[in-house]
């Protein structure tokens, strides 16, 4: 390939995978470096392959995990787990019986490595810069924090990549959220993408790619990073990425499944090459400035309705158009709050912090700052939900298990859990939870359940007031 | 290789869910996405919206109107499909009868998992939506051939993407064309050791 046009992160991602490129009658052939696996969106796919009489194209490309229908309720060690609900139970067996006929290696209960698809990738060392991921799963777009084009597939594509190893797949456009200024303190990377998609609304990334840039995003840890590009999927975006620099190369050195020794060496070489050359041109950029977002949180019903932790909810009266104030009319009746009225102080039922957005070992550090030495207010719940086995392991080597415990909150099992509440983990009919996930649709995370979107930090804070709170009250 | 009912012409009646960003968790709730297969998910569409708190249908839902009765054509507000990557929602929207969705703007892994379905997504200018939107029951013609959609005295054109559009027409899916690219494959495999 010609040399002579500046190509961004993702131009370079997308022509290093190209099996064939696309044209006007046919969408380019896409090779898929690493393809993740869970119970849920995958059955129905390794049904097509025995249907076909086909076989996993690359076995060791694959990896599979069980995290949302997985039970998290606490387990000592040595007892026996016993999955009530037999749906799950059925569905996890399948999984179990697909990997064992396919040879495709799978992180059961039983696992160290067990845990949430989109921690536990990193975690291995799988998740590398330069790679496509999928995985049937939209938040599939976390893995691009390491300069990898992740992106979250259907059933159907599911079968495809089991099959071939490929997608077809129309090249996406690109769009530039380059953050500027250092964030005050209290705000966090989930603050951060809660403001972006506020301000670029839920379909404002649709048909593109996002790459986050600028001093801001280069400030951020690894797990921050994360949080911020797992996000990029709720507002519209199929994948969002950043490019690899010293931060991501640290975090991958040693990790189990990186490259180690001389591979080590040749794989950082060709991942200093990914980074976007200068003078690439996006189709698109929005500018943001770090300094001025406030710690965020939703009132709506999409991750797009947030306002500063201080603000006020929206008068649907205000809004610009017919549609909007529908649907913010129709938000604040299904979350039980009044136009004007303050965030603060707002009564709450549930305290979720976990989920592919926010359960990395520094978001239970953050939540455990504000929660040590304090108490869970009365009558709330607060459940704490590590991302995987191995956060957990670290979690507790820490002590941080034992801040949640002595402040009355549940310490329990990895998994998806109230985030998608497939498991059991639900937040009752019209009860209030501030939740670090990422999803605050209606009936979410329980039928009737009202989420609010939050920060580890807010959601410590609520949990410790029984009602919305400012988190920087409580780290001065 | 054949997986998909060919679509050529759909004549039907709309029906019409006018809220904008209707998302994949209020196609099919995550509380129904514990089967194995892809059967009888019609049951569960819109499944919080349409049955009430003791899980009986509510009136008031726009699909149980009887203007909405065999309706094949959805017409829903901007932004459809939304969220998760979930293939169950185009799955429970065929299972319920729908062979079309109707909007100014689909989300996009929405959109893909729609098409390897047969179950057409059709983009249409904001006019016309605003149009279609405050016509529940309308009779609409879908023609993928010259890719148009009448009404009335309408005759609008949609853009859909040449390749789905040549698999929907012949009622091939995906897997069959990429199955065909393995000597192509094998050799990326090959370059890249």
């Amino acid at each position: 390939m010609a040399q002579s046009e500046p190509r961004t992160l993702f131009g370079k991602l997308w022509d290093a995978h190209l099996v064939r490129p696309e044209t006007d009658e046919a969408p380019a052939v896409l090779y898929v470096d690493l393809h993740l696996v869970h119970e849920v969106t995958s059955p129905q796919a390794f049904s097509v392959l025995r249907e076909r009489g086909i076989g996993v194209r690359r076995p060791g490309r694959t990896l599979a995990t069980m995290d949302h229908s997985t039970p998290t309720t606490p387990r000592p060690r040595g007892t026996k787990l016993v999955i009530e609900d037999r749906d799950c139970a059925a569905q996890l067996g399948a999984l179990e019986a697909n990997c064992a006929q396919f040879g495709v290696e799978l992180h059961s209960l039983s696992s160290e490595q067990q845990g949430i698809v989109h921690v536990i990738g990193p975690e291995l060392g799988l998740t590398q810069p330069g790679m496509t991921i999928v995985c049937g799963d939209s938040h599939t777009s976390t893995h691009g924090a390491f300069g990898a084009f992740a992106f979250g597939i259907g059933t159907s594509e599911v079968a495809h990549v089991l099959a071939t190893q490929c997608l077809l797949q129309r090249r996406p456009r690109t769009l530039q959220v380059r953050v500027e200024g250092r964030p005050r303190p209290g705000v966090t990377a989930k603050d951060l993408i809660l403001s972006i998609i506020g301000r670029i609304g839920i379909a404002g990334g649709t048909g593109h790619v996002i790459e986050y840039t600028g001093s801001a995003i280069r400030a951020l840890s690894m797990e921050e990073r994360m949080t911020v590009c797992n996000m990029s999927i709720e507002a519209g975006a199929r994948a969002g990425c950043i490019a690899p620099d010293d931060v991501t190369f640290q975090y991958l050195a040693g990790r189990p499944r990186a490259p180690q020794g001389p591979d080590w060496d040749r794989a950082l070489t060709r991942w200093l090459t990914l980074p976007g050359d200068p003078g690439a041109i996006y189709d698109r950029t929005v500018e943001i400035d770090g300094s001025a977002v406030e710690p965020t949180i939703t009132f709506g019903t999409n991750p797009g309705m947030s306002v500063p932790i201080r603000g006020e909810v929206p008068d649907p009266g205000s809004a610009t158009d017919v549609a909007n104030r529908a649907a913010l009319d129709r938000a604040l009746r299904y979350m039980g709050l009044r136009p004007g009225q303050p965030l603060i102080g707002h009564p709450i039922d549930v305290v979720f912090i976990g989920s592919c957005t926010n359960a990395r070992l520094e978001d239970l550090r953050a939540a455990a700052s504000v929660l040590r030495g304090r108490k869970v207010a009365a009558g709330v719940r607060a459940l704490v939900v590590p991302g995987s086995r191995q956060v957990k392991k670290a979690a507790e080597a820490e002590g941080l298990d034992r801040v949640f415990r002595d402040a009355g909150a549940e310490w329990r099992e990895p998994g998806c859990s109230m985030c998608i509440g497939m498991n059991g983990d639900q937040v009752g009919r019209g009860q209030s939870a501030v939740s670090t996930s990422n999803r605050n649709f209606e009936g979410r995370q329980g039928p009737g359940a009202r989420t609010f979107l939050a920060s580890p930090l807010t959601a410590a804070a609520a949990a410790i007031a029984g009602a919305i709170a400012d988190p920087r009250e409580l780290l001065r | 290789m054949t997986a998909l009912q060919p679509f050529r012409k759909l004549d039907s009646r709309t029906a019409v869910l006018a809220r904008a960003d209707i998302d994949t968790d209020q196609i099919i709730p995550a509380r129904y996405l514990k089967g194995t297969t892809r059967a009888g998910l019609g049951r569960w569409l819109f499944a919080g919206w349409r049955y009430d708190e003791q899980g009986r249908p509510r009136a008031d839902f726009p699909l149980s109107r009887p203007e909405a009765h065999g309706a094949q054509v959805l017409v829903a507000g901007a932004n459809f499909g939304c969220g998760s990557s979930r293939e169950h929602a185009p799955w429970a929207l065929l299972d319920y009868g729908f062979r079309a969705v109707v909007s100014s703007s689909i989300a996009d892994i929405f959109r893909g998992n729609a098409l390897k379905n047969g179950l057409l997504p059709v983009i249409v200018d904001p006019a016309t939506h605003e149009i279609l939107l405050a016509s529940p029951g309308v009779r609409v013609s879908i023609d993928l051939e010259s890719c148009t959609l009448a009404f009335g005295d309408a005759r609008v054109s949609f853009a859909i993407d040449p390749f789905s559009r040549r698999c929907l027409l012949q009622g091939v899916d995906e897997l069959g064309y990429l199955l065909e690219q393995g000597d192509a494959i094998a050799a990326y495999e090959k370059e890249q050791g």
